[in-house]
Parts: structure tokens; sequence; C-alpha cells
């Protein structure tokens, strides 16, 4: 180790940073010590991406509140570049590479290898990309294209490229969620070489497994604030009891009463889902949702809950008229009876409702008014020989904003300008007018304050009261908890428990949830 | 609410659609004065319509296919193609007028549905998809025509560009017939407007004041008479105004009114949100180009009968100039926004601005630069507005 002295490299004091209406950040501490391997731990949404995009000068100097001390002076990133140029580099979850482009143009993009005069020296490019590609590794030419590489190599590339950059301080923001075992276990041997070459890492993984085996230190971030962090080694003496210990810190806190109360009288079941399988619309081979059997009763609000990446999402958008994925096996039955899911006017006909994780992008038409997104998936109901009946439709979206209790003079204010909570109840309002038998509601609580969240939970008191089947997705297991009759649980695709919520713990889910091996299990 | 308050939220609050009428009526009146009232004489009216009227069919097409979020750059060739098939049947084959206008139909429903199916089925973006149909349609035009023009129509044929509609109810050096059928017009607009006030008040909904909406259809009335009196004077009724005027509202209605249309303005807005609300994003899409070659061969008819030819670089750059009317009409380039009239009124801008510069004598050359200026400032405006709203937000 070049450095065994226990200085520390990075110090991040008292950081908060605020979003309009949401705090994202409140008073965050991280303190990184040279040439460690540095894994930070939080539920989805806790706050760990935001913290290392303030550290990286995604968001700039003078954006948040608080120290960031890089060398024990204060450090002030304009932007990326900058804190580049100190060699902080960071590696996106989502990999930022030009697929078009060749493996030595990707890592040189930006720092393109020139010759005086401004063209590029190729020669220069392409041997140093070689000598890169051999640290980290990965035995491919340099003019080879980036789209011609597996997700595995890809991550080794971008890994290539921050080397590139004379890295001290790596970030990697879940590195091993696309990758196989093995790809995975080789990622994680060349972070070991680089801790014995003195580069300091930070990881942000949800496989606590990996965190166990490799990370020197942990901290829990849980609700925008900085909860503990502890020496791994201290943790426990097992893989399992470390991990028991990171997911109490991760999920430790009580449920007040942030949860209207309800009255639980499930009928007969609704929705079954049959031996699901899912693949990858663009990476052949890959599995996203693999075998997956789930019921859901009338009356019965059903939870999924999984990380990141888990395959939730592309599970409900699958069934969702196809909307993800393909070679797509399984079947879907309706109150006993199989139901053609096939294209989503189909599963909207059946009596499927997708309320979607991203209102933003796949919900709402933001250039439109309230009354015309509210009437977007039932114009058939509106319309007469082809034509709307606007006065109907006027009165409808008026009935739902009332019903739902939208906060807007009427219905024909733009959807673009309302809150996070005003815009959901928006796309509630849409689905529950085309009358479902079954609503999915992917993160419905997302990016919307403590208030709209109650009264988006007493919509879904009111839906089951009326008989209908509802299927959560969440990443926060307190919601689940809260609102729900069962839960599974879903791990890398597959469906790993199935739990009652009256047994249910937040440990015991997350247990569940980071279980890599598939044996079904009843907690 | 005072009237004035009113007045001036009803500009402000939608300068995107009350720009653009300002600047119709700021454009009208400075080419009336540079032209000494020429450009708003009966005969120079009268003209302008015929002159003008291809592009605002096209216009109509045009701008479905914007807020759809796609482009059609060949619908010049298609104007071409249509006019040349039907000069082949009708002058060439001896057959009647109207087989001429069926065959010129008929080319550019196949025409839409061609184009149609590669945008929509196949997934190719319409701006490449159509530049092939551009040159693809230009080379069958010459083919069909073996390059050389075909002319004159017979006369039936002919009129339904040059042809007028008077005498009907007899003439007093003005023709009560043109007077009768814009009258019935300027009551139906009233009292449809009249009959969704109403609906709006009984949904409580805010309406304007009810001066304000008098003094509006009093102003909308006077302009239309005003209109009217003058062809009335000159030659009456241009059959190609009766055309445009039942495309404008029909597709007024289809755009604004129907499943169909709603579904346009859903897929540019979000496509992925559209599709996900069981919009049936493949089809919708695949019809609108289809529209779009019927309409393109309703100009091809007007422009090959106006001409009484069939001309091998007939329609030449036609599709600037319908996209042209559809931006400067207020339509979004990034689609979900845009509206029939908005285009009619962009494509009556560009009219007038050419027909006072020609009426002026100015240069050709200079005509371009300013037409090619006025397109960007009215994008430019577009841009401007948008980002002002999103900071308003």
């Amino acid at each position: 180790m070049a450095d065994s002295a226990p200085t520390d490299i990075l110090e991040m004091r008292g950081i908060t940073k605020t979003f309009p209406g949401v705090k994202a950040l409140q008073d965050v501490n991280l303190t990184v010590r040279r040439g460690e391997i540095h894994a930070i731990c939080g539920e989805n949404g806790a706050g760990k991406s935001t913290l290392m995009k303030v550290l990286s000068g995604v968001y700039p100097f003078g954006t948040y509140d608080g120290d960031i001390v890089l060398d024990g002076e204060i450090a002030k990133f304009g932007t990326i570049n900058d804190s580049e140029a100190r060699g902080v580099v960071i590696i996106h979850q989502e990999l930022a590479l030009v697929p078009h482009l060749s493996i030595a143009e990707n890592i040189f993009l930006g720092n393109e290898r020139r010759r005086a005069g401004g063209a590029i020296d190729w020669n220069r490019t392409n041997a140093e990309a070689a000598e890169l590609l051999q640290r980290v590794g990965l035995s491919e030419s340099p003019t080879t294209p980036v789209y011609a590489l597996g997700v595995g190599k890809q991550q080794l590339l971008e890994i290539a490229k921050a080397i590139s950059k004379d890295v001290r301080l790596l970030i990697l923001d879940e590195p091993t969620a696309a990758l196989n075992d093995n790809d995975s276990e080789h990622l994680l041997e060349l972070l070991r070489q680089f801790k014995g070459q003195g580069i300091t890492s930070i990881m942000i993984s949800h496989k606590l497994a990996e965190i166990a085996e490799i990370a020197d230190r942990t901290t829990i971030i849980r609700d925008g604030q900085s909860i503990e962090t502890f020496d791994l080694a201290d943790a426990g003496e097992s893989s399992e009891a470390i991990q028991d210990r990171i997911i109490r810190g991760m999920v430790g806190r009580d449920l007040d009463n942030r949860y209207p109360d309800r009255e639980s009288h499930p009928g007969a079941e609704v929705l079954r889902i049959q031996d699901w399988t899912v693949k990858h619309p663009t990476q052949p081979g890959r599995v996203v949702v693999d075998g997956a059997n789930l019921t859901v009763r009338a009356g019965e609000v059903v939870g999924i809950a999984g990380l990141m990446g888990a395959g939730r999402t592309e599970l409900a958008m699958s069934v969702f008229g196809r909307s993800y994925g393909r070679d797509i096996t399984g079947k879907v039955f309706l109150d006993g009876k199989e139901v053609n899911v096939g294209t989503v006017p189909a599963a909207i006909k059946a009596g499927i409702a997708y309320v979607s994780e991203d209102r933003k992008h796949y919900g709402l038409n933001l250039i439109e008014d309230i009354k015309r997104n509210v009437s977007a998936a039932g114009l058939g109901k509106l319309s007469k020989n082809g034509f709307v009946d606007e006065n109907e439709e006027l009165k409808v979206a008026g009935e739902y904003r009332e019903s739902m209790n939208i906060r807007t003079p009427n219905v024909l204010v733009q959807v673009g300008k309302l809150s996070g909570g005003n815009q959901q109840k928006v796309v509630l309002s849409k689905w529950l007018y085309t009358a479902p038998e079954v609503l999915i509601l992917d993160e419905p609580t997302r990016g919307i304050d403590v208030g709209a969240k109650y009264e988006i939970y007493t919509i879904i008191n009111k839906l089951v009261a009326a008989g209908k089947a509802v299927l959560v997705i969440s990443s926060e297991l307190p919601e689940l908890l809260g609102i729900c009759d069962r839960i599974y649980t879903l791990a890398f695709g597959r469906i790993t428990g199935e739990v009652d919520v009256a047994s249910a713990t937040q440990e015991g889910l997350m247990a569940l949830m980071t279980q890599e091996h598939t044996q079904e299990t009843k907690a | 609410m005072t009237g004035i308050a009113n007045l001036k939220e009803l500009f402000t609050r939608n300068l995107r659609t009350s720009g653009i009428y300002i600047a119709f009526v700021l454009i009208i009146l400075l080419f009336s004065v540079l032209t000494d009232g020429l450009l708003l004489s009966s005969r120079n009216l009268t003209s302008l319509v015929l002159q003008f009227s291809y592009i605002l069919i096209l216009a109509i097409g045009m701008v479905i296919i914007i807020i759809g979020g796609h482009i059609d750059l060949s619908v010049g060739s298609v104007v071409a193609l249509t006019g040349a098939v039907a000069a082949v049947i009708v002058i060439r084959g001896g057959q009647p007028w109207w087989v001429g206008v069926l065959a010129a139909i008929g080319t550019g429903l196949l025409v839409g549905a061609w184009q149609g199916f590669w945008v929509a089925y196949v997934g190719i973006p319409a701006f490449i998809v159509t530049l092939a149909g551009m040159l693809l349609f230009r080379g069958l035009t010459l083919e069909v025509l073996n390059n050389v023009s075909l002319s004159p129509f017979p006369s039936e044929y002919s009129a339904i560009a040059s042809g007028f509609l008077n005498g009907v109810f007899g003439g007093y050096g003005y023709d009560t017939f043109t007077l009768v059928i814009f009258a019935i017009g300027v009551l139906g607009f009233a009292y449809n407007a009249w009959r969704q006030r109403r609906a709006r008040i009984a949904y409580k909904q805010t309406v304007e004041a009810p001066v304000l909406f008098v003094l509006k259809l009093v102003v909308v009335a006077a302009v239309v008479m005003w209109f009217a009196w003058n062809l009335a004077t000159y030659r009456g009724l241009p059959a190609v105004l009766i055309i445009l005027a039942v495309l404008v509202m029909v597709y007024t209605l289809v755009t604004k009114h129907s499943v169909f249309g709603r579904h346009v303005y859903a897929i540019g807005g979000n496509l992925a949100a559209a599709q996900l609300s069981g919009v049936r994003v493949k089809r919708v899409n695949f019809w609108m180009f289809v529209n779009m070659g019927f309409l393109a061969s309703i100009a091809g008819i007007v422009y090959s009968a106006r001409s009484s030819a069939a001309q091998p670089a007939a329609g030449n750059m036609f599709e600037l100039d319908a996209i042209a009317a559809c931006f400067i009409g207020g339509a979004a380039v990034t689609g979900g926004i845009g509206t029939v009239t908005g285009a009619m009124v962009g494509g009556l801008i560009m009219a007038v601005m050419s027909n006072g510069m020609q009426l002026m004598g100015v240069d050709q050359s200079v005509q371009q630069v300013v037409k090619g200026i006025v397109l960007l400032l009215a994008v430019a405006f577009d841009v401007w507005n948008k980002r002002r709203a999103a900071a308003a937000r």
C-alpha cells in the first residue's frame, strides 16, 4: 500500500442538497481513508447517488451547502471536468459510452491524444488504449467498436477510461448491477488490484455479499442523512453477519402512522401471472424476469419488493401489453380466464391498468391540460362515431379533479405545471377512468411529498374497498409494509419469496431481496 | 373582472396563438400601405385566393404530420405526380374529367400508404422516407409525362380551380349568391361560438366577458363580410375557396374533436405515454400519411386545373412553403402542438408577403430572403415563448 497511515483522502462535511420542495440530503458526513474501498449503502432514494453527484461536480459548488475536503483542502468543483482534473472520477450506473466509436476513441473521448497542430495522433491513441486495456484485463483490440462488447466488458472499458484520467478516487455507482457472476468477480478483483496501487474507491452497491467481500468500511445513508460509518471487520465474522449488520443500518427506522388504516377483506383471485419470463430487448440471452408466478385477489393490495435492477418494472411493463422486453413467455389469467395482453389496448380492454414509475416520460403528455390527460386512455368511452364528446370529457375530468383532490382552479391547466403529487393524481385518474379490475402501481409515491403520499395511500384503500386488485411496486419497504396485505420479493429477475405482511419484517424482506440464488422461500 | 383586464389576459395568456393573428394584421396593414391599397383590391384578393390555395391545402395535411412529430418533404413531388396522372388520363386518354380526378386521388392515397408503411410499420424516420419520396415521385412524374408538359385540360377540369360560382340570385353589380353564402357562414360561426360558450358556462368554465365575446364576433363578421363584398364585386365565389373552406372545416373538426386527432396530438406530445395509454401508434402514423397523400392529390388537381396543364416541374418547393406555413402558424418543431387554423394563417402570412412584394415589383431574390427571415423569426419566437413559459413554471 502506498500510504498505510490512515490519513483521509476525502471528507464531506455537512452536505445538504435541496431540490425544489425536497430535501435530498441533509447534513451528510462522509470520510474516506486513502487507499480503502468504501461502500455506501442505503435503500433506493436514500440519497446515495445524489451524494456522489455532489462529489463529482454534477451538482456544482454553490448548489449545495457544506464542504468537500479533498486532500486537506476545500474543493469547489464547477463541472465534472474540475473534479476529474483532481483525480475524482465517477462511473455512472448507466454506462456513458458511444456505441459506434472504437474502444480507443471512447477511452479518450473529450481527452483526445493530439499531435502538435491539433490532429488526433492515432498511433498514440491506440497504443495507450492497448496499455490501459491490459491494466483492466480486457483482451480486445483498441479499434473494436464498443457495440460489439458485452456489458461486462463495457464496464471494464469504463474503468479503463477512468484510469486514463490519472484517477485517485474512483466512484462506482452499482458497477455490477448488470453483470453476471464471472464479470462481477473480475471487476471486484480489479478493484482489489487498484487498492494495491493506491487508488481509493467508493462503491455504491445493492449486492451486500459483494460489499462484505471487498469493502473495508461502509457508510449507511438513510432518508438523505448519514446514519453511521463502520469498519466491516468489526461488524462480524462471517459474510452473513456483516450483511445483517448493514441491513439493520439501512432499514433501522420505526413505522409511524404515515399510512391510513384499512380493513382487509380479500375476495376471489383476480389476477394470476404464471411462469412469466422476459428477455432483455437488446442484450440477447439476458433474462430479466425469470419464471415469475404471482396472484392478486380482489380487495387486496399486493406488493413487489425488489432492489434497482431486480426486474420489477420490467415484469409490470411486460404484462401490460408487452411494453417491455422480447421473447415473453407465460400466461396471464383474469378472474380465472386466460387473457391476451399482447398489446396495450388489449391489456386495457382486459381490465389492467399500469401507472408507470416515470410519470413524466411514460404517464403524461406534459404539454396538454389535465382534461386531455385524464381522458387519454379512455377516449373510447367518451366518443361516438370517432368524435369525442368534449362536454362529457370536461365533466369527467372535473369529477376526477374533485374526487382525487387535484389542487388546481380547473381542469384546463397544463399538466407540466403541476406538482408531482397532483401529476400523480392525474395519472391515477386517467387509469381509473378506464375502469380496470387490476391496477399495477409502479412507485406510486416517488418524488412526491409526505402529504400527497398519504392521499395516494387513501386512494389505494378506496380502490381495494371497491373490490379492485392492486399490485404495488415500491423501493420503500416501510411503504410496502404500511399498505400491503402480501409482499412478493424479487431479486435478479426471480421471485424469491412471498410474505404475509403480518409476519414480514424489513430485515427479512431485505434478505430475500438480496438473495442471489433462487429458492422459493416462505418466510 | 374588467373588460380591459380580460382583453389583456386574452393576449398574454395565449401569446403563442394570438401573436400570429396580430402579426397577420400588421403584415396586411404594412403591405396595403406599401402597395397603395392594391393588396386589398377586389381583383387582387381573388387572385390571392387562387394563387395560394394549393399551399393552404397542403398545409392542412402538413400540420397534422408535424403535430404527430413527423415531416413530409415529398408533397411537392406528389402534387406533380397526381396532376400528371390526371393529365395523362384526361388529355392523352380522352377520359372524362372526373375519371382524372378520381385517378389523381387514388394516386395520392397510394403514395400516402406507401410512405405511411415505411414510417409506421418499418420505423424509418419520416424525414428519410419522404426525402426518398421527393426524388421517387418526381422521377415517376417525369416518367408518366415522358418529360414533356401536357396541356390543355378540358374546361370542365380547369373549372375546378378557375371557376366561379355566381349569378344564382342575379347580379346587381355585385353577386348576391356570394354574399348569401358568406352570411350563412358567419351566422354558423356565431351560432357555434355561442353554443360553445353556453356549454362552457354550463360546465362552470371561465368565458370572456359578454362585451368581448360580442365584439369578437362583430369583428370577425365584419372582416369576413368585407372580404365577401370584395369577391362579390369582382367575379363571385371562386370554386377553390369552397373546396378550401370545406377542407378547413372538416379538418378543424377532425383535429380538434375526433379520437384520431386526439391520438395525433398524444403521439406528438409524448410518444411513450401515448403508447402506454393504448394509442395504436403505428396505425395512427400510417393514416396520417395516407391523409397527407390525399390532400396532396387535391392540391395536385387544383394546381393542374389552375394552370390547365401538367408540367414535369410542377409543385417544386411546395413542401417548403407548406412546412413554413405550419411553423409560422405556431406548430412546434418537437410535435404535439399546432392547429389547422394556425397553419392557415401562417400560409396566408406567406401569401400576403409574396403577393405584396410581387405587387411592389420586389426582386425574386429579395422575396426569398424576406420569407426565410420571417420563417426563422417565427420559430425563434416559438422557442423564446417556450423558454419564457418554462421559466414561469
